[in-house]
């Protein structure tokens, strides 16, 4: 067990691993987000109160939900590389934050376009969960800014971890204090996008591009650490053998 | 600093020197301490002249108004936490010294919250008067205040202290901390607003209280590795 993770967190080797992963990802993320489009798009009945405006979840739900699992992996990397002073795990958190920013932008513009038709307006403060989402965001721009301002690279992992850490037992506060705030206001009374009762012609195209969704990150996430391990580690023999075969030096 | 040396001072002694040297530094060269609070007043006066006259609006504006601009006045004296004991180097002697270092961190917050976020707290009743507030909502906003630039000193450390020696330091503090003090921003104006309609108000100033408590507790050990990371 020990010797695998030793292995596992040596760069060469993951850089290898992970170029075997990534394909075994990717392929049934593209099935499952194809099923799930189709499906979704075509096959699912229209909401009797929604419309087709509904079908917009197939992308909002499972950017959102990406956009809190990045931000859990990217503080849980920090975390290890914090505490174990692995090098690949802060590899981790690096190429999961952009990946988690995009996501949650996903989300709030998906979000914003649903609330068009449904609120009568692009930006509806009174809904908590935009607005924790909007502040995710503000994470996740403060923690690669702050990567971004520091140039020695072990300074910048520890100290956007030390970030990442703090933001994460945030996290959970901020959202607390926004529903809170919402609740105050007299808000439109939302339509709770799907009740327990969610036909299952709705439900199956929806898990499939959850699922579609987080097998895409993985995949993403391993591509963007295999570059990340590549140029944290370019004056290392491996990488030099690697790219310029016949041994010559750069 | 000879590091175990018997002679060494206590604990409280360390604790309460950061303290008094912070103070006195403060007290000698006013303006790092006048010139954050200046601007508290000057932002927050700018309000009524954007928005205009009307004491109805007014009234209502003003807590959000207030937080808001106690929020970024405080920001701008954090910047400067660290600075100075990171030029003169005595940020190192601190980092070396036998008293340990998360305690070292909660006192130079303690001393933050007295040069920068008290006398905000002493300000504001006249910048709430000018809102049209009443004496109750006033003493809400004095609890909240109190509470909120505290946590704020303690929260904006650990930022302050990951930006330590960085070009363009001042904007990346606020893109750190802004976010993370979004519960604090939402307890307090919500709890003075609250107190101006009359309302039961005291969910939120406990809720502060809470939080002030967490940041009192956790903080100073993320400022202290944090302060690690930026000096090795």
């Amino acid at each position: 067990m020990w010797t695998f993770l030793h292995k596992l967190a040596s760069p060469p080797h993951f850089y290898r691993l992970a170029a075997v992963l990534a394909p075994w990802l990717m392929v049934p993320a593209l099935l499952l987000i194809a099923y799930g489009t189709v499906a979704g798009l075509f096959f699912a009945p229209s909401d009797y109160q929604q419309g087709d405006a509904f079908r917009i979840i197939y992308v909002h739900v499972p950017a959102a939900y990406l956009s809190l699992l990045a931000y859990i992996v990217m503080a849980i990397a920090a975390g290890i590389g914090l505490i174990w002073r692995m090098k690949l795990a802060h590899a981790v958190a690096a190429a999961a934050a952009p990946l988690g920013a995009w996501f949650t932008f996903l989300a709030l513009a998906t979000g914003s376009i649903w609330g068009r038709p449904m609120w009568g307006t692009w930006w509806e403060w009174g809904d908590p969960r935009l607005t924790s989402e909007l502040v995710l965001l503000f994470l996740y721009i403060g923690y690669i800014a702050l990567r971004g301002a520091i140039d020695d690279v072990s300074r910048a992992d520890r100290a956007s971890a030390v970030l990442a850490l703090v933001g994460a037992i945030n996290v959970p506060i901020i959202h607390f204090s926004v529903e809170w705030w919402a609740s105050l206001h007299q808000g439109p009374t939302l339509i709770r996008a799907g009740g327990p009762a969610i036909e299952l012609t709705m439900l199956y195209p929806l898990l499939a591009m959850i699922f579609g969704f987080s097998l895409l990150f993985g995949a993403m996430l391993l591509d963007r650490v295999r570059s990340e391990v590549l140029s944290r580690e370019r004056r290392a023999r491996w990488v030099r053998e690697l790219l310029l075969p016949g041994g010559e030096t750069a | 600093m000879n590091a175990g040396n018997s002679t060494a001072p206590s604990l409280f002694d360390g604790l309460s020197a950061i303290v008094r040297r912070d103070v006195l530094l403060a007290w000698k060269r006013p303006g790092d301490v006048l010139n954050p609070l200046f601007f508290f007043v000057i932002v927050s006066s700018l309000f009524p002249l954007a928005i205009g006259p009307d004491a109805e609006q007014l009234r209502l504006l003003g807590p959000g108004v207030v937080w808001v601009a106690a929020l970024l006045a405080t920001l701008l004296s954090l910047n400067s936490l660290f600075l100075g004991d990171f030029e003169d180097g005595s940020l190192e002697q601190l980092l070396l010294s036998p008293q340990p270092l998360p305690l070292l961190a909660l006192a130079k917050s303690m001393a933050h919250w007295l040069i920068g976020g008290l006398p905000l707290v002493v300000v504001a009743p006249l910048i709430a008067i000018s809102f049209q507030m009443s004496v109750d909502t006033i003493g809400a906003m004095l609890l909240t205040l109190s509470l909120g630039t505290l946590s704020l000193s303690l929260l904006g450390a650990i930022g302050a202290a990951l930006t330590i020696g960085l070009n363009r330091g001042n904007a990346l503090l606020s893109l750190l901390i802004l976010p993370l003090a979004v519960p604090i921003l939402i307890f307090g104006t919500r709890t003075v607003s609250l107190a101006a309609t009359g309302d039961a108000y005291s969910a939120g100033a406990y809720f502060l209280g809470a939080y002030c408590m967490l940041a009192v507790t956790l903080a100073p050990f993320a400022t202290a590795v944090a302060l690690r990371i930026s000096n090795e």
